[in-house]
């Protein structure tokens, strides 16, 4: 039994740990070790909670523990790369599932915490970090499982919108506040359980208007919110080490909400408030024009691997339509075929090219690419202009010049790869169809680009061949 | 001892929460500038580390599982431990799975 200077020297100890596992990943060379410190850093704070005087639950809390530790390590070990969205929206749902049980469990026996008051209940303050813990957790819990839902399919990706909503929305808020603020002031149980019950609605509706194009930042946002609801299960428990790894997560969600904001120029509250995707496809806007009457270029495979082979440069830029069709392995093969003529072959990647933060790199990773071919668009969008061939895959609106061009067009001012700066431009798309954004591309146009009307897998296929 | 003295007055009458408060806001801070140096192209496997480090909750579930006797709050508890698990191994294998594919052209890495 360590004393309570020591337990809180080992939580400082594991506080630093989980600090430098995120410190890790500031490059792939230090990020194995950062994860492996992570662990560590895990494991002495389970290590330590356990063996404290009040814990004597072991058998059941070890079982409860390896059962969840199974299902979470099956989990882990099936899931594919273009399934991770949704496995970490669901991985939310659960954080924010357990802040939830563990604050009722605290309301319903604040003296197991060693947090209860002369009379046995829940002093004042304990009362508001208690409120913000749940509340934020339970709208963790089930906003995070309507973005599994829309991820995985089982829910469309259509954003749902409906007259009212906002109003609806905003009155359940006000409810749910109140309730709150009434927990509070008399810790009524009957409050606390009408606060829940209204945040599990709120959750649902706060996602359902928010189109599959948001979705990356929508994660993002989750994954602030269940950091938050650690933090707030700190604060109840007095504990700084969830503080601090509640606010780590917290920040880090932030963060990657805003990089996602600014990369598709959307303001957080504009994604909040939904509905985008929706009606843009009806409005058509920004290329101008039908599609039908403007004439493209379109070639073979054949035509565009003689352009790949002859070129100096040749830059890509994946799409969410690359893993969609499963491209990623037989692009691969082109890439090394390229690379062994001599070809400086490099990726950009546009931040929103997957359907959450990074998740292109993974794919690619997963595909074998070496990441130093693989190049952010902050760095490499100066290198289109000096580039052969860019070669386009399963990506539209990322590329659409109408965001730099054209004021109207409702992508106008999110940032794009130039890709209509490089000499010659290849497209290869299922159809002239338009993007999530729902709109034309006026780069399908261009004198110098060529479309290759195929399935991204078929055509890098046949690409191979004729290169080969 | 005097020294001593004078620290407990300097902090007498302090609510805690304004120390949890203090460590909080201070790790925020140390949060924005750790996660703005993540390569962005690690942005997936930040996602899903900082799922499992969330799951640090655990500690709070394990007090709440900690009574013997099986009420309501105790079962709460093992719940919560159990979702937290999912997360914790889920999270930290899964990082590791996706961390692993990343190479560099030349063999190494």
């Amino acid at each position: 039994m360590l004393s309570p200077n020591m337990v809180a020297l080992a939580y400082l100890a594991a506080s630093v740990l989980l600090i430098l596992a995120l410190k890790g990943l500031s490059s792939p060379e230090t990020a194995r070790r950062g994860n492996l410190l992570g662990m560590v850093g895990m494991a002495l704070a389970i290590a330590v909670t356990l063996q404290l005087d009040v814990v004597h639950n072991y058998g059941w809390i070890i079982a409860a523990f390896v059962v969840g530790g199974v299902i979470g390590g099956i989990g882990a070990k099936r899931i594919s790369m273009t399934a991770m969205p949704q496995l970490v929206a669901f991985m939310h749902s659960l954080v924010g599932l357990s802040a939830v049980l563990i604050a009722i469990s605290a309301m319903l026996n604040p003296a197991g915490y060693g947090i209860a008051d002369a009379a046995g209940g829940l002093p004042t303050g304990n009362r508001i970090e208690l409120f913000l813990g749940s509340f934020i957790g339970m709208i963790t819990f089930s906003a995070s499982l309507v973005a599994f839902g829309k991820l995985q399919g089982l829910l469309s990706g259509r954003p749902l919108v409906f007259s009212g909503q906002h109003g609806l929305n905003l009155l359940l808020g006000v409810v749910m506040l109140i309730a709150g603020i009434l927990f509070c002031v008399s810790g009524s149980g009957t409050a606390f359980a009408l606060m829940l019950m209204v945040a599990l609605p709120l959750g649902v509706l706060l996602i359902m208007p928010i189109g599959g194009a948001d979705m990356p930042v929508i994660v993002s946002m989750l994954n602030s919110y269940s950091g938050w609801a650690a933090a707030g299960i700190g604060f109840t428990l007095g504990n700084t080490m969830l503080i601090i790894a509640g606010a780590l997560v917290g920040s880090s969600g932030a963060i990657l909400s805003y990089i996602m904001c600014k990369a598709m120029n959307r303001s957080l509250i504009h994604v909040l408030l939904g509905g985008f995707g929706g009606e843009a496809a009806g409005e058509g806007g920004g290329g101008g024009g039908a599609a039908a009457d403007r004439p493209v270029k379109s070639g073979a495979p054949e035509d565009a691997a003689f352009l790949l082979q002859n070129a100096r440069s040749v830059l890509i830029v994946p799409g969410y339509g690359l893993a969609v069709a499963r491209a990623q392995h037989a692009l691969k093969e082109m890439v090394d075929l390229l690379l062994a003529r001599g070809v400086q072959v490099r990726f950009a990647i546009h931040p929103v090219a997957g359907r959450m933060p990074g998740h292109m790199n993974v794919l690619l990773a997963e595909a074998d690419v070496p990441y130093d071919l693989v190049h952010e668009m902050d760095e490499i969008n100066s290198e289109f202009a000096d580039t052969d061939v860019a070669l386009v895959i399963g990506a539209n609106d990322v590329t659409n010049p109408a965001a730099k061009n054209d004021p109207s067009s409702p992508i106008f001012g999110m940032p794009v790869l130039e890709v209509a700066k490089a000499r010659h431009v290849l497209f290869i798309k299922r159809s002239l169809s338009a993007g999530y954004a729902g709109l034309d591309n006026d780069l399908f146009y261009q004198d110098n680009t060529m479309m290759i009307f195929s399935d991204a897998k078929k055509a890098c296929e046949a690409l191979v061949q004729a290169l080969d | 001892m005097e020294q001593l003295a004078e620290t407990v007055t300097a902090h007498a009458g302090v609510d805690p929460f304004i120390f949890f408060f203090t460590v909080f806001v201070l790790a925020v801070f140390v949060g924005y500038h750790v996660v703005w140096n993540v390569t962005p192209a690690l942005h997936t496997p930040l996602m899903s580390l900082t799922n499992a480090i969330s799951s640090i909750v655990v500690v709070g579930a394990i007090l709440a599982a900690a009574p013997l006797e099986m009420g309501a709050p105790t079962l709460l508890g093992l719940g919560a431990v159990m979702l937290a698990a999912v997360n914790i191994v889920g999270g930290f294998m899964v990082t590791q799975r996706m961390l692993a594919m990343f190479r560099k052209r030349d063999g190494g890495n």
